[in-house]
């Protein structure tokens, strides 16, 4: 593909896309979810996201890559995604702080604390559960769980009742207080099935995230999983998270 | 972007995100559920616990209680027509509300019992509620003059069949449709407390408790606002109040205290024993922010003081005026800490990070849809509507306008 | 059987809502008010449809070749070109119109360079306060391949964590090189010249053996025979804080 085949297809994109939408009744004769720009299949899909702890630098250029790209609100209330900083000292003692909800950088790092034995970053954000708690308790079918694997919002349906976001255990979900309806972080769904990165994972400076398709041959989460020890957050709860931390430290919560 | 975010709501979180102890999950210094969603499951529960004191006189033949009755009845009606107003004003788009009857989805207890039981509790209120009156409708009817006359006349369905044998069928109706609605009325707030039981995400909320512990909760509220209603009702009308009626229900509602204390102290003690990872952050959350809410209003003063004095009233003699004064505080103080239950379970709920690390706050708006204002209009409205049913279906009708009949 | 007037007038009522209620459902409203489905499958179009605001490497390499070889060559090599100049797509479409912002100001670099000890160890910081204060670090290095104009000298640039740690403790004066033999390639490409590690009791042992005439380990020797089992020094001993601390 070369740049003038690129350009048209970022440019003529918009036109495009509101030829889809005024085909609802044919998508719905169709069991494919939604008309893919090109040939996208998305029952050949399954959307997960690999983080290694240990690689993350805690710049939040992802936080700010993902509001950009997303239209999130810039206040400090409303997160797709976020970073945590642990300090853990030798008697388990752990305080954590989220950095991305700071107003600016620090002048200095804090003195050394010689009592913390560990400290690092962790990455959050949607985890894209294959059991989603959020999409079982949606009153109204608004939030549900695309064929590749992602969990979408209708915001032309929700009605902010907030149940789902009062269901998700990891408090990646929050109401758009523009839109009035639940939202969240949908992987970049507009990106990614267009063979784009997630803006968050396109930004990462140390490949701290790993953007994959478990239904990929050769394909960069695959590789993760081998790899690497994988955890999930809060397995005992069930909900399946296609998020995969490497390092995941047993105190992050 | 930011202009389109309502000032208030900057200047509430910021306020709210200056109080957060430790760590929370950056999305959580917004509280989701605020004071209309403590409104709502009160007004609920005072509907299924007023439903079945009703029900008491019907199906389980407690005569004593006959005298409230009605009132009962009219009562459970004033608020479940309040019932859904917090609900539609909380939503994000309150016009988007009929989706939850289009569209239910199966999975969400939201959408289903709501669905179900709000319409069937309805349903079976009315039924109820126009066999005990057809008679006094269709005499009413007949009595009435101008504008009223059709009113009542559709309001008797134009029934006209006044035969003892019609009568009679009446009464059996009635008891037949309160049967059927006993179980509606304890799935009604059973499951609100669902809602939240079955929400894994939240230590607070969920647990296989929590629906049975709404449950007699309500009972309690209901059965208190119906004996605070008969006794402020006499007091304004300069009536004589039936004592061995109130005193029934005084006995009534003691049991129902026990038995809600008892659950909830099982609860705690459940929770205490098991000492899950959640154990830490509770015990905080109820230390640093729900001292008073919880240990003075709904369990000293809610409860166990109410508890203490029908207790009293049963064993030591006090004579009728000192009764009634009793009744009336201990009412009042049981309608307050069964709201602060309410309370204590939704914003509760909602004042730890489900990190398990941190404590936020509640900064409830003074006025505006969710605010504090809107909180008490939806509270005094059913005392409104009951006027307006007291007006239109006053009970003591038929004891003065057909003597033989009542 | 004769039904009672009351229960025929009450089934009317009712029947005429449930009837009223069919009606509505089944015959008068369109039937995509009753699914979910439909409106999910056009939420999917919707989504798939919204504007791409980051273009991805592959866009500005289409231009910026140049910048992405020389950048390919040097340690920003993983970098997304939108990471320092922010979401480009605009740009890709319209290059004139909207032109990405190019970070020159020291506070760009300090976002990910700045020392801050949560970040991972052999990554390269700088103490803001010490290093060049107040001059732009575009002066001496070039974004693109950031080689710095000397080869440090130092392990702080990219162990800073170690060395603050190490600063506060009773090793504060052993210099690195004194446990770790380090080649100068380790400086240029940290990867392919590993330093070594103590690796004996003995090392450690230079020191602190009893019998030691090291001045600074005085009064801290050990019969290395009989202290500590067959475990070796940094099984207990962490060696940047070798005292440890509550």
């Amino acid at each position: 593909m070369n740049k003038r085949e690129f350009l048209r297809q970022v440019v003529a994109f918009l036109p495009a896309a509101g030829l889809l939408r005024m085909l609802p009744g044919t998508a719905e004769a169709r069991e494919l979810v939604g008309a893919p720009p090109g040939d996208y299949d998305p029952t050949k899909h399954w959307y997960g996201m690999g983080i290694d702890t240990a690689k993350c630098i805690g710049c939040n250029r992802c936080v700010e890559a993902c509001k950009a790209e997303n239209n999130v609100p810039d206040e400090p209330f409303y997160f797709r995604t976020w970073i945590e900083r642990y300090d853990i000292r030798a008697d388990g003692e752990t305080t954590v702080e989220c950095i991305s909800t700071r107003e600016t950088r620090p002048e200095q790092a804090e003195p050394e604390d010689p009592s913390v034995v560990r400290t690092f970053f962790v990455p959050k954000l949607c985890n894209q559960c294959a059991h989603p708690p959020c999409v079982q308790v949606c009153p109204v079918g608004a939030t549900f769980q695309t064929q590749d694997g992602v969990v979408l919002v209708d915001e032309k349906r929700c009605i902010g009742c907030r149940y789902c976001i009062q269901a998700c255990p990891y408090g990646a979900r929050y109401l758009n207080p523009v839109t009035r309806t639940a939202d969240k972080c949908t992987f970049c769904y507009h990106r990614i099935t267009r063979g784009l990165l997630p803006a968050c994972v396109e930004v990462c400076p140390t490949q701290a995230r790993i953007f994959g398709d478990l239904k990929g041959q050769a394909d960069r989460l695959v590789r993760f999983q081998r790899v690497n020890n994988i955890s999930v957050l809060k397995p005992d709860l069930n909900t399946e998270p296609k998020v995969l931390y490497a390092q995941l430290d047993g105190e992050v919560r | 972007m930011s202009n389109a975010i309502p000032e208030s709501l900057i200047e509430q979180l910021s306020h709210q995100l200056s109080q957060v102890i430790g760590f929370i999950y950056p999305n959580e210094v917004e509280t989701q559920w605020a004071i209309l969603i403590v409104v709502y499951p009160y007004i609920t529960g005072i509907v299924a616990g007023a439903f079945i004191l009703a029900s008491l006189v019907k199906v389980f033949n407690v005569v004593e209680v006959q005298p409230i009755y009605r009132l009962a009845l009219l009562t459970a009606l004033a608020f479940m027509l309040v019932a859904g107003m917090p609900l539609q004003l909380h939503l994000g788009h309150p016009e988007r509300a009929y989706e939850i009857f289009f569209t239910p989805q199966t999975t969400s207890a939201m959408a289903m019992f709501g669905f179900v039981y709000l319409w069937y509790l309805m349903g079976i209120l009315l039924i109820e509620i126009w066999f005990e009156y057809r008679h006094q409708l269709i005499l009413m009817a007949q009595q009435a003059r101008g504008l009223m006359k059709p009113v009542y006349g559709a309001l008797s369905l134009f029934s006209k069949d006044v035969s003892p044998e019609a009568l009679a069928f009446d009464k059996k109706a009635s008891k037949i449709v309160t049967i059927i609605g006993i179980p509606s009325a304890f799935l009604l707030h059973g499951y609100v407390g669902f809602i939240f039981g079955s929400v894994k995400a939240n230590p607070w909320w969920g647990s296989v408790l929590m629906p049975i512990v709404f449950l007699m909760s309500a009972i309690v509220s209901g059965i208190a606002m119906v004996m605070f209603l008969y006794i402020l009702l006499s007091l304004l009308r300069n009536e004589k109040l039936d004592m061995r009626c109130l005193d029934k229900i005084g006995l009534f509602l003691l049991v129902a205290i026990i038995v809600d204390f008892a659950l909830e102290a099982l609860d705690y003690i459940h929770r205490l024993y098991q000492s899950e990872e959640s154990i830490g952050i509770l015990t905080e959350l109820v230390s640093a922010k729900l001292f008073t809410s919880m240990v003075v209003v709904q369990l000293l003063l809610g409860m166990l003081l109410p508890l203490l004095i029908l207790v009293l009233v049963r064993t030591v003699r006090f004579n009728e005026e000192l009764r009634k004064l009793l009744y009336f505080t201990s009412s009042v103080l049981l309608l307050l800490g069964i709201f602060s239950m309410r309370w204590n379970v939704v914003i509760g709920g909602q004042l730890y990070s489900k990190s398990f690390r941190g404590l936020m706050a509640y900064k409830m708006e003074l006025t505006g849809i969710e605010s504090l204002m809107t909180a008490l209009v939806l509270l005094a409205l059913p005392f409104i509507f009951l006027t307006v049913l007291f007006k239109l279906l006053p009970p003591r009708w038929m004891e003065s306008h057909a003597p033989g009949h009542a | 059987m004769k039904i009672r007037e009351q229960v025929a007038r009450l089934g009317i009522v009712v029947a005429v809502i449930v009837a009223a209620v069919l009606l509505l459902r089944f015959v008068i409203l369109p039937e995509s008010l009753f699914s979910a489905r439909p409106h999910q499958v056009e939420t999917v179009g919707r989504e798939m449809a919204k504007p791409v605001h980051h273009a991805g490497v592959a866009a500005c390499r289409k231009c910026h070749e140049e910048e992405f070889q020389e950048k390919y060559g040097g340690k920003h090599r993983n970098i997304g070109c939108e990471n320092c100049h922010g979401p480009s797509a605009a740009h890709v479409a319209d290059p004139k119109a909207e032109m990405p912002r190019k970070p020159r100001e020291r506070e760009d670099c300090l976002v990910c360079h700045g020392y801050d000890p949560s970040r991972p160890n052999g990554f390269p910081q700088v103490d803001p306060q010490q290093h060049r204060p107040g001059k732009r670090c575009v002066n001496c290095h070039e974004a693109h391949d950031p080689v710095p104009p000397k080869a440090p000298t130092d392990c702080t640039g990219c162990h800073g964590r170690i060395e603050h740690t190490k600063k506060l403790s009773k090793h504060a004066l052993v210099p690195c090189a004194d446990c770790h033999v380090v080649a100068d390639q380790h400086m240029i490409e940290p990867r392919s010249a590993l330093p070594t590690k103590p690796d004996s009791r003995e090392v450690c042992g230079r020191c602190h053996a009893a019998g030691s005439t090291d001045p600074l380990a005085a009064k801290a020797t050990v019969n290395l025979a009989k202290h500590g089992g067959t475990y070796v020094c940094w099984d207990c001993h962490y060696a940047h804080l070798p005292e440890g601390r509550k």
